[in-house]
């Protein structure tokens, strides 16, 4: 939380029709969010939510000065990358309800979708894994000669896996262009992160690595976009690999389906500090936005999300003859394996 | 036709087709500046450069995991993971990562990556260097598997591994590095998912895979003296299958044996064996034989290695049976 300054020193440089943006991608991605939330408990839906309530800043503030050729490769709460990485909200949604027209088609949970096209890569379900995987990325850029970098976003949990330390340690010796964005949000599902690392800042392992680290306010949308934009600049120099820490606090459980017990007062002091409310409050002293413009804000995302939410309850579900396709590139599985023809 | 050995004829194919496709490239421990362990890459770094001959610290999760990001992006990495033990290292990266993202990008991606690895028993080097892991891919939907026994498969099964477009893990039995055979002049491309007959004969249908396949004709050649005629099919590539070949085979000898290195509970010739039984069942006239390694790790003294080791003694003897 060093970095307080950040987001004044920056402030100046983005325009008014940036910081808005800025905003509405949060409050879009706390809409969609709290929809996938209600709908959870309403009807059945192939996703187990792991919602990113009280995290929006990270991955909005991160993802808004990449370029469309940019890649990322989101943690398990990665919705509001995905909308500021310019997933359709009814895409995603569909893909949350295991639609043919989601992100896969059905064939995989929305939550770690990925678009190629939309510089999306797709993670695994095991926490800890897209290390290696973003780092082949910036190998492939590095070997293409092109400027590309790619963001790999992950929690405090995830860092004490082998492939952080493996994936950090190629990515620095390589000099690759990634980023390493920790979202710690203080627990590893019910596991305190006092418990799982014994250091108090999880950037302070970057110097293992001989690459910069540095921790931040995450629930500062304006110190992430700020912070990771210096590092983005620094890796497409060519100058290598960054670990930005941000710390954060998710106000949801791990996720919908296990009910947790954190203590109420800890839970209210972040919901004090939510993301989506100081920037509104900074905006409204800053004169950037008024009751106006918030209303009208929050009235077009609730309908933008109506018409996501109808998107995906009318979009049909994947033709069960569609089972056996997207395994293989060029074979068809027949009688249960892969036969030459 | 010239020559050239099996260790040769797979470095040939990589330099031809890292000239060929400049998005080639190759990833290992120690292959740049020393021509890995067994010299599986000599002379690679001197054509092509550190750029594209990466030497990896002892990190084989991250730089397989690095290769299906990097195979993902446009290139086509070629991986050399030393000793095919290391797989249980890798498995997250290979089963949870490559061989599913296609499928988790619903179509929309493509894994062209090859992880070469050697494997086999014979070098006395203990049990966690000397398995035959095949199976443990093979059951993994999405991975190709490829295991050629002479030079010239070599050569043209990985030039079709590194052009494909699906994560191939292409197995290098290390006791035929220095088995030398003819190669064909020119481009020479042998597709993924084509059985080669070895020896033709009209009694007993062997598959034999890797080293295995030289006991076979080893055990065919003293067989065809009693007047028994073993035909010996070499699958070369275990995923995709070539179930033609082998069916057209047991159809017209009514007998299977398959013989492989690995242990037997759980192996590739358990998946042959429920094919044939299905698809040939009244064309067998003896049960289905299987010869493999013993259900135990590998041992590393000789008597007992040796003893491991299926051996033409034992497909002389099976083959015997099965006619009889």
């Amino acid at each position: 939380m060093e970095n307080q300054d950040l987001s004044q020193r920056f402030n100046q440089n983005l325009k008014d029709a940036d910081l808005i943006a800025l905003y509405r991608l949060m409050v879009l991605t706390r809409e969609f969010e709290m929809r996938v939330c209600k709908i959870y408990t309403q009807t059945t839906i192939p996703e187990t939510p792991h919602l990113c309530v009280g995290q929006e800043a990270i991955g909005v503030g991160s993802c808004y000065g990449l370029r469309k050729d940019d890649f990322v490769l989101p943690s398990l709460r990665g919705r509001s990358v995905f909308l500021a990485k310019g997933v359709p909200p009814s895409v995603l949604m569909a893909g949350v309800f295991g639609k043919a027209t989601g992100p896969s088609k059905g064939k995989y949970t929305a939550h770690h979708m990925g678009d190629l096209e939309k510089g999306i890569l797709a993670g695994s379900l095991l926490i800890g894994s897209q290390f290696p995987t973003a780092v082949g990325a910036g190998l492939a850029f590095k070997l293409k000669k092109t400027d590309q970098v790619c963001l790999c976003y992950f929690g405090d949990g995830a860092s004490n896996r082998g492939d952080f330390h493996e994936g950090l340690n190629l990515a620095a010796i390589q000099k690759l262009p990634v980023i390493f964005i920790c979202e710690n949000n203080l627990y590893a599902l019910y596991t305190p992160v006092e418990k799982a690392i014994a250091v108090k800042d999880i950037a302070s392992r970057a110097q293992g690595y001989g690459m910069p680290g540095i921790t931040i306010d995450g629930n500062d949308v304006l110190t992430v976009y700020q912070t990771v934009q210096e590092a983005v600049a620094r890796a497409r120099r060519g100058d290598g690999p960054s670990l930005i820490e941000c710390k954060t606090y998710r106000l949801r459980p791990h996720c919908e389906r296990f009910q947790e017990n954190r203590p109420p007062e800890e839970l209210a002091y972040w919901w004090d500090k939510c993301p989506i409310k100081r920037f509104k409050a900074h905006l409204f002293d800053q004169g950037v936005l008024n009751e106006e413009t918030h209303h009208r804000i929050e009235a077009e995302v609730a309908e933008e999300m109506n018409r996501a939410v109808q998107f995906a309850e009318e979009s049909p579900y994947p033709d069960a003859a569609e089972l056996c396709e997207d395994v293989y590139a060029d074979g068809v599985i027949r009688g249960g394996r892969l036969c030459a023809s | 036709m010239r020559q050239l050995t099996f260790r040769e004829a797979i470095q040939e194919a990589i330099a031809e087709e890292m000239e060929r496709d400049s998005t080639v490239f190759m990833m290992g421990e120690n292959i740049a500046a020393s021509g890995g362990v067994y010299q599986g890459t000599k002379g690679l770094l001197e054509k092509f450069g550190e750029g594209r001959i990466l030497d990896m610290p002892i990190s084989e999760s991250g730089f397989v995991g690095a290769g299906v990001g990097a195979a993902l992006l446009g290139t086509r990495p070629v991986i050399d993971l030393m000793f095919n033990d290391f797989i249980p290292l890798v498995m997250d990266h290979l089963v949870n990562h490559a061989a599913k993202m296609r499928y988790m990008y619903g179509g929309q991606a493509i894994v062209p990556m090859v992880i070469r690895t050697f494997f086999g028993a014979g070098t006395r080097m203990g049990c966690s260097h000397s398995q035959s892991l095949e199976a443990y891919v093979i059951h993994c939907p999405g991975l190709k598997v490829v295991m050629p026994s002479t030079p010239a498969d070599a050569k043209g099964l990985m030039k079709s591994a590194i052009r494909d477009n699906d994560p191939v893990v292409f197995f290098e039995h290390r006791l035929l590095y220095s088995v030398k055979g003819a190669i064909p002049e020119g481009e020479h491309i042998v597709p993924l998912g084509q059985a080669d007959v070895k020896r033709k004969g009209s009694d007993v249908s062997v598959v034999a895979t890797g080293r295995m396949v030289y006991k076979a004709l080893e055990a065919a050649a003293e067989l065809a003296q009693e007047g028994i005629e073993m035909e010996i099919i070499d699958p070369r590539s275990l995923l995709p299958f070539d179930c033609q070949t082998l069916m057209e085979s047991v159809k017209k000898t009514g007998r299977l044996l398959i013989v492989h290195e690995a242990c037997k509970t759980g192996g590739f010739g358990a998946e042959i064996a429920a094919m044939v039984a299905k698809e040939a069942f009244g064309y067998l006239d003896a049960p289905i034989e299987r010869i493999a390694a013993p259900d135990i790790p590998v041992p590393v003294s000789p008597t007992l290695e040796d003893q491991y080791i299926p051996k033409k003694e034992d497909i002389v003897a099976t083959a015997k049976k099965m006619v009889a």
